[in-house]
């Protein structure tokens, strides 16, 4: 009976999975069709690869959506801390409730709806003092406010789960606030920091709604070029794109969670260490926990 | 030299604290690229659209030493009489509530399994659900085009069963648009449920084993009780964003298949009609403020817990 419910179980997982996985391998897959028509197989090519390396409409973009991506990301590392940490270190202020419905509000709005408010500001912002145009700036302020809100949670959530003995005792010992924030609070939540930066980059680099609200006549981004091909159906050479795109973002968190692991690993080790060293020695040592 | 302490503290005394800087930056930052965009639509919607740069009059001006202020309700009439409106707006909503009872069938039992089976499998397998969270929606979303498609992998695999002579039809319509919609949003349900299943207290389960409950009963009466706060957060996080899912039905959908994002996005830049399209966004921030209210308590309830 037992065994029967294993086998059952292990089979309804295996069917989500390729329910999520099956999609994507075919992008891969199909990425190294030769044919033109991407379903049907008519043998090994990296001809969409080399397709990809003269198209200049999707090279320049993807330059600029680079660019893009990178400054985002670290825009909304840096205010997503601030606000995660102000969420975490202080629970009671004024504007306290608005506070954190505009950290919760942007997880679930739709991006239709803040795409065209950010556009109606920044329109009325540039008639009454002639700034912003729309480009860089606009989809660089659009995309933060998309990665904002995951960054500040995340690192909310990271330092609520660290040990608050930590903070005080580099207080104690006469640590300014300030210190102790950048000497022991960042280094210990670096790894959200890391994942909030890949987060933001990858949701910077595919937005398509925020990017085409908030992108001028001059500036065309890779997801805008993507899309408009996409929209026709299937296409050889965004399938090549995809499986760049896919292997890399793979690559990225496979090391991240595997440096992270690492990481907790040293950590628990060192602790240890400590703890028998302290038992040898017979003293006294408070310790945090 | 000669300055006094007084001016120095009188300076102190003015600027703000480090406590008030350091809560009111992002504070700042959040309202102004948040909440003041709001008034912004708000504002738009009642002007009328003009052909100009930008393309609507203005609500207020000065004419012949006299303010003058036009608001025009016209917009708000249109967005909550016209049949286009309010039936994108239905329609939205039940592509939305059945992504999301969708996603639960297929989410909850996964999630529960996951959080079941030993440590180091767990963090693998919950790796494979991240992953792709983390590659690109489009990407994600344009893969399903080879598989529906009247020629794609689904097709030919039922062909080659023998179960269809004729292929189904699942490519720009209402089927191939459910299934964009639950592969996408599949992820964002299962997260918070899965770190609800996860943190589980087992003992229950384990004093209903001892007293003679059956599996299933066991888990329908504990489990499932259990879990409603988690689900009911987990399905809003799916709920709320894919009302306004404008990619999905562009990509997989059919010409029908009208959701009021492609009706907003068709203002804004076919019709050019920026008060319209700022009355249905502000419609739909109504319609969606009550469930939005709901996920900020129950969010706040998250983060004020530990």
């Amino acid at each position: 009976m037992n065994r029967m419910q294993k086998l059952l179980g292990s089979g309804y997982l295996t069917l989500v999975y390729l329910f999520l996985y099956v999609p994507t391998a075919c992008v891969v897959f199909y990425s190294f069709n030769e044919s033109q028509l991407v379903s049907v197989w008519s043998g090994f090519s990296f001809k969409w690869y080399r397709a990809l390396t003269t198209d200049e409409e999707l090279i320049s973009a993807a330059w600029t959506s680079l660019k893009i991506g990178v400054a985002t990301a670290f825009a909304s590392v840096f205010v997503g801390t601030w606000a995660g940490f102000v969420l975490y270190r202080f629970h009671r202020f004024r504007g306290l409730t608005l506070f954190t419905a505009m950290i919760n509000a942007p997880l679930v709005i739709p991006e239709v709806i803040q795409g065209i408010s950010l556009l109606l500001l920044f329109v009325a912002l540039q008639q009454a003092i002639g700034w912003p145009d729309r480009g860089f700036f606009t989809i660089w302020i659009g995309h933060t406010m998309l990665c904002v809100s995951y960054v500040a949670i995340t690192v909310q959530a990271r330092l609520a789960s660290m040990d608050e003995s930590l903070h005080e005792a580099a207080a104690d010992l006469g640590a300014t606030p300030l210190r102790v924030v950048l000497d022991i609070t960042l280094p210990l939540i670096a790894p959200a920091l890391l994942s909030g930066w890949l987060l933001s980059f990858t949701i910077s680099i595919d937005d398509v709604l925020m990017t085409a609200f908030l992108s001028g006549p001059d500036t065309t981004l890779l997801p805008i070029v993507v899309f408009s091909r996409v929209r026709l159906g299937l296409n050889p050479e965004v399938n090549a794109l995809g499986t760049l795109f896919i292997l890399a973002v793979t690559v990225a968190v496979v090391l991240n969670n595997h440096w992270m692991l690492k990481r907790q690993r040293r950590r628990e080790l060192q602790i240890a260490q400590a703890l028998r060293r302290e038992d040898a020695s017979g003293v006294e040592v408070r310790h945090a926990g | 030299m000669t300055m006094g302490p007084r001016p120095l503290a009188w300076l102190k005394s003015r600027l703000p604290s480090g406590r008030t800087l350091v809560i009111g930056t992002p504070f700042v930052f959040l309202l102004v690229f948040f909440m003041v965009p709001f008034v912004a639509v708000l504002i738009i919607s009642f002007a009328d659209p003009q052909m100009s740069v930008p393309p609507y009059t203005p609500i207020a001006e000065f004419r012949d030493g006299y303010l003058r202020i036009t608001l025009s309700l016209e917009h708000y009439r249109a967005v909550l009489t016209d049949s286009l409106y309010i039936g994108s707006y239905l329609y939205s909503v039940e592509v939305a509530a059945l992504t999301t009872v969708l996603c639960l069938l297929i989410g909850y039992p996964a999630c529960y399994l996951i959080a079941r089976s030993s440590p180091s499998k767990r963090n693998l397998l919950l790796m494979a659900v991240m992953l792709p969270f983390w590659t690109s929606y489009l990407i994600r979303v344009y893969a399903w085009i080879g598989l529906l498609k009247n020629q794609g992998l689904i097709n030919h695999f039922l062909h080659w069963l023998h179960l269809i002579d004729q292929p189904l039809k699942l490519y720009h319509n209402n089927a191939g648009l459910l299934i964009g919609m639950v592969y996408n949003y599949l992820p964002y349900l299962m997260l918070p449920l899965y770190a609800h299943f996860v943190k589980l207290d087992t003992t229950l389960l384990e004093a209903a084993r001892v007293l003679g409950a059956r599996p299933w009963q066991a888990f329908f009466t504990i489990t499932v009780p259990m879990s409603k706060r988690a689900v009911i957060a987990a399905s809003l996080l799916v709920f709320i964003p894919a009302v306004g899912e404008y990619v999905i039905p562009e990509i997989l959908g059919g010409s029908n298949s009208l959701m009021i994002g492609r009706v907003m996005w068709d203002d804004f830049f076919v019709n050019t009609d920026w008060p319209s399209a700022s009355a249905a966004t502000g419609a739909m921030v109504l319609l969606l403020l009550l469930p939005m209210a709901w996920f900020q308590r129950l969010q706040k309830r998250e983060i004020g817990s530990p």
